[in-house]
């Protein structure tokens, strides 16, 4: 066993286990922080998809002890804490438009989509259609139109 | 509801009838019996089994059953010998509980009971708290969600309850305004006499209690009053959703259940003989216990990845499983061995002879969330907690499994993460069970999803042959065999078909269970002469289930791709053949719709080619019209690991799902069902080769992704005359899976034979191993940020 330190959601959190125990687990298992979803742990699925210094990652494919104490996690939990609201515009577009059916990736998906927006953002464009088809999160109930209005609304909210 | 063609604020079109159509299936006018229940706060209850008459008293013969008596009638009817109450309680706060002997899955339905309930009582729905009751035995064949017949079956018994509940607060209320109970109004879950004076029904709850348990007769609004049901709603559970609140299996902290997950057999169904390295698995980090059990080699452990870590580690001695060196060929070789034959009956000998066969290879109707529970046996009683479908046949089979009384066994029902027919089984409730019980300590027990597609249940192969004669421009004969590997009901549906027996159609004497699922679902909607459809099923080794609309996706497939073949013989336009040749009106107007709204026809580039099919099933209709690009430029996209292919561009399906409790909820089963179609049309199959299926990953089982969704889609729920609800949650699949299969047709040219498409290519990923079970985390997360 090892210490790790490292922030989540604004805190940060030091953790009793060994160094390869992926981030998901930590997270999932160690700090009971459950928004992050597992869905194949090896990162196809992206149910668990989260931010780490405001980048999309997938916690099931990192080792707790690859993250430094200044490592920035945030997971959907976090989310709204990111701006001045009770809901991040990501998230209100994603209830106006009542996109989830199970839920269960929905958190994947809105953290993706915050990500996607920022990428493009980042390159001086707004979200296309072409950008949407590269999301790779799974929607087994099959919400994707609702997940495509719902990105391109929260986009021009953000 | 609007008029036609107008537009909701949410983008969900609603249409009413403009042609006279026949009067909805009605609910008699006469009061309903429900009850006051004695206690200290309002109480108040119905019988599940209020307003389930059957469709019919005489059911005639064939050919089309499901027409007068279909396996919802069936669902709904069985509900007539439990006699037993669901019950809604008013709190001080003047809140309703409701416990929902159903499962949400995604579904909606408890959004949707909250609705009838705020609309019977005159109260906020934001008002209403609708949960999942356990496993209640008392219920004996009438807590299993499937067959979309959660709304058919609960309507009016919610409805009932509600109106029994304003009754008593209104009487209450007089009381304690002093008034007449006609002088008093009821709105958001206030009541007010003519003057303004007010009291709540929070205020009222314990006035309106009853000391003992009293039978009363109710009425129900009438449709024209509903302010609440027919109007779009979101779900109740959105915020929770979009914030990582709402709780799953997984996510529920039990004392002491730690992380457990199962190395499987390397072959589909095998078991271990023995773990060869215990020393060094128990030795391994986070390690707490492993057991050998029949279906693996559990591992329980601090977190989950120590448990994957432990699994792959794992050196098990394998007994090959049931269906060892057996491949899709064999298995097909199997089905066409066991095909009924074609009897045509006598045609004119200048009729001509339409013959096709299609072949359905397995589909895995696994979940995002795994097969999941949780599970804490002890010597004389455990506790479960799973998504389940039919909580009482879990509670039995719990009960057995670990040698208890059932009544020892508690079974919570969770909220699933989806479905599809997937958690109709207890696999895993059982399973933990089992476990916690070898190791005597609490389980939280997960499948990997590499075990989902491997070991998980499946959609059986098929085949459907289709014969049809045609004879100057009319069909004379329809004929359709579907052939399947056997699919499992043993969720419960058997035992109500088993204790309705002597009540069911006289034409189903003598079918087997499925058969008989095959007869109460299957309805040709096209005026085809002399119909027959028959069913037959081959080998139990494969573990199946009722994957989202059962028989329907398949059957409808060889339908519609048969009625093109059909409408290309007589020199007809597919749609037009289809309008002249429906004999159901809702299908008729959901046909019309789309072609409408969707504009068949139309000019489109070269290698873009619309499909049109139809669906009647749940006492309802859909109509999907698909526009499918087959460009090279399309086909040929590359994305990693992916299969991209042709893709529909354009999907617009028009449903009647009788009376429309919640809009918005409709609109998004059917967005689904469209979805699974295109899967099921294109892409999404598992491999069967050497004794065990070669998916592991949502990479490998090609489920519709955002690259192969639509850019436009467009749902119209038509209006409806009905005063009942039919059936939603599967009623999207059929129609959409046939569209696009009659679309390929019409693009290539050649009408395809076997399902998904791309099953026969080369395969489109690197099969995982099987020693270990299940694939390494990666570690490499950081360098693939975006």
């Amino acid at each position: 066993m090892a210490q790790h330190t490292f922030r989540v959601n604004g805190e940060t959190v030091t953790v009793d286990v060994e160094d390869d125990v992926r981030l998901l687990w930590v997270l999932r298992d160690v700090l009971g922080i459950t928004g992050p979803k597992y869905g194949c742990g090896i990162n196809v699925c992206k149910a668990c998809t989260s931010h780490v210094n405001g980048r999309a990652f997938n916690p099931c494919s990192v080792r707790v002890g690859d993250l430094g104490p200044d490592d920035e996690v945030t997971t959907i939990e976090g989310l709204a804490d990111t701006v001045d609201d009770d809901l991040h515009p990501m998230q209100q577009a994603w209830v106006e438009r009542d996109v989830a059916q199970c839920g269960y990736c929905q958190p994947g998906q809105i953290m993706a989509a915050v990500a996607l927006v920022r990428a493009v953002r980042e390159e001086g464009r707004t979200v296309t259609d072409d950008d949407l088809d590269t999301i790779r999160n799974i929607c087994r109930c099959g919400t994707y139109t609702r997940i495509r209005e719902a990105v391109k609304d929260g986009a021009e909210r953000m | 509801m609007t008029t036609a063609h107008d537009h909701d604020a949410d983008g969900t079109r609603t249409m009413r009838s403009t042609d006279g159509s026949p009067p909805g299936r009605g609910v008699s006018r006469r009061g309903f019996v429900g009850w006051v229940l004695a206690g200290s706060t309002l109480a108040v209850a119905a019988d599940l089994t209020t307003g389930a008459q059957p469709a019919q008293a005489a059911v005639p013969t064939p050919p089309q059953v499901p027409e007068l008596y279909d396996l919802g009638d069936l669902q709904t009817q069985s509900a007539l010998p439990t006699s037993q109450l669901i019950t809604i309680t008013v709190d001080e706060d003047g809140l309703a509980h409701f416990a929902m002997p159903r499962m949400e899955v995604g579904q909606g339905i408890t959004t949707a009971a909250a609705m009838i309930i705020a609309e019977e009582l005159d109260m906020a729905v934001e008002d209403v708290r609708v949960t999942l009751a356990p496993a209640r035995p008392e219920l004996v064949f009438n807590q299993l969600t499937g067959g979309s017949n959660t709304m058919q079956s609960m309507f009016t018994p919610i409805r009932v309850a509600a109106s029994v509940a304003k009754g008593r607060l209104l009487a209450a209320a007089a009381t304690a305004l002093g008034a007449q109970v006609s002088g008093l109004t009821t709105k958001a879950g206030v009541v007010t006499r003519t003057d303004g004076a007010s009291v709540t029904y929070g205020e009222l709850s314990a006035a309106a209690a009853s000391d003992e348990t009293v039978a009363v007769e109710v009425g129900l609004k009438a449709r024209d009053g509903f302010d609440v049901l027919g109007t779009p709603r979101s779900r109740d559970d959105a915020l929770a959703a979009v914030t990582g609140r709402k709780q799953f299996t997984m996510d529920l902290d039990v004392p002491d259940a730690l992380p457990t997950m199962l190395c499987r057999p390397p072959t589909l169904n095998g078991s271990p003989r023995s773990l060869r390295n215990r020393a060094q698995v128990e030795a391994m980090p986070g390690v707490t216990d492993v057991a050998v059990v029949d279906t693996g080699v559990a591992v329980r452990a601090a977190t989950f990845g120590q448990c994957i870590d432990a699994v792959r580690a794992m050196d098990v001695d394998w007994e090959g499983g049931p269906v060892d060196g057996e491949d899709d060929a064999s298995i097909l070789a199997e089905l066409k061995r066991a095909e009924i034959p074609m009897v045509v009956p006598k045609v004119p000998l200048l009729a001509t002879t339409l013959d096709l066969e299609v072949e359905f290879m397995f589909r895995s109707s696994a979940a995002l969330e795994p097969n999941c529970a949780i599970a804490d046996v002890r010597p004389d009683r455990a506790t479960v907690w799973s998504g389940l479908k039919a909580p009482i046949v879990a509670q039995r089979d719990v009960a057995k499994a670990v040698g208890l009384p059932q009544s020892a066994v508690e079974v919570n029902v969770v909220t699933g993460g989806g479905s599809f027919g997937h958690k109709l089984f207890g696999d895993a409730a059982v399973e933990a069970a089992v476990v916690s019980k070898a190791m005597g300590k609490p389980v939280k027990l997960l499948w990997h999803r590499a075990d989902e597609p491997r070991q998980g249940r499946l959609h059986p192969m098929a085949t459907s042959r289709v014969r049809a004669t045609t004879l100057a421009g009319q069909v004379l004969t329809y004929e359709q065999r579907h052939t399947s590997v056997v699919t499992d009901f043993g969720h419960g549906l058997g035992e109500r078909l088993t204790a309705l027996a002597a009540e069911l159609p006289a034409n189903l004497g003598g079918l087997t269970l499925s058969q008989s699922i095959f007869t109460l679902t299957q309805e040709t909607p096209y005026d085809y002469g002399v119909v027959t459809q028959l069913l037959s099923e081959v080998d139990t080794r494969f573990n199946t289930g009722s994957m989202r609309n059962i028989y329907s996706p398949d059957v409808a497939v060889a339908r519609e791709l048969m009625t093109d073949l059909l409408a290309r013989r007589v020199r007809k336009d597919p749609y037009r053949f289809r309008k002249e040749f429906v004999r159901n009106e809702k299908v008729r107007r959901c046909l019309d719709t789309v072609a409408e709204v969707g504009g068949w026809g139309r000019s489109l580039p070269d290698g873009v080619t619309q499909g049109i099919a139809v669906h009647a099933e749940y006492k309802g209709a859909t109509a999907v019209l698909v526009e499918l690009d087959t460009r090279p430029e399309t086909v040929g996209r590359r994305i990693r690991n992916a299969v991209t292919g042709p893709r529909v561009t354009k999907a617009v399906i028009a449903v009647d799902a009788g009376f429309v409790v919640n809009p918005r909820g409709l609109e998004a089963q059917m967005m689904g069902g469209v979805a699974d179609g295109i899967a099921l049309a294109l892409t999404s199959s598992c491999h069967l080769e050497d004794g065990h299926f070669l998916e592991a990953s949502w990479d490998n089982y090609f489920y519709t992704r955002q690259w192969n969704t639509p850019p436009e889609f467009e749902c119209v729920v038509m209006d409806s005359d009905d005063e009942l609800p039919g059936g939603a949650g599967e009623a999207g699949v059929a129609a959409s899976v046939s569209a696009v299969a009659c679309a390929y047709a019409r693009a290539t040219g050649t009408v395809p034979t076997r399902f998904p498409i791309n099953h026969d290519g080369p395969l489109a990923f690197e099969p995982k191993s099987f020693v270990p079970s299940v694939p390494a985390s990666p570690v490499n997360g950081l360098d693939l940020t975006s």
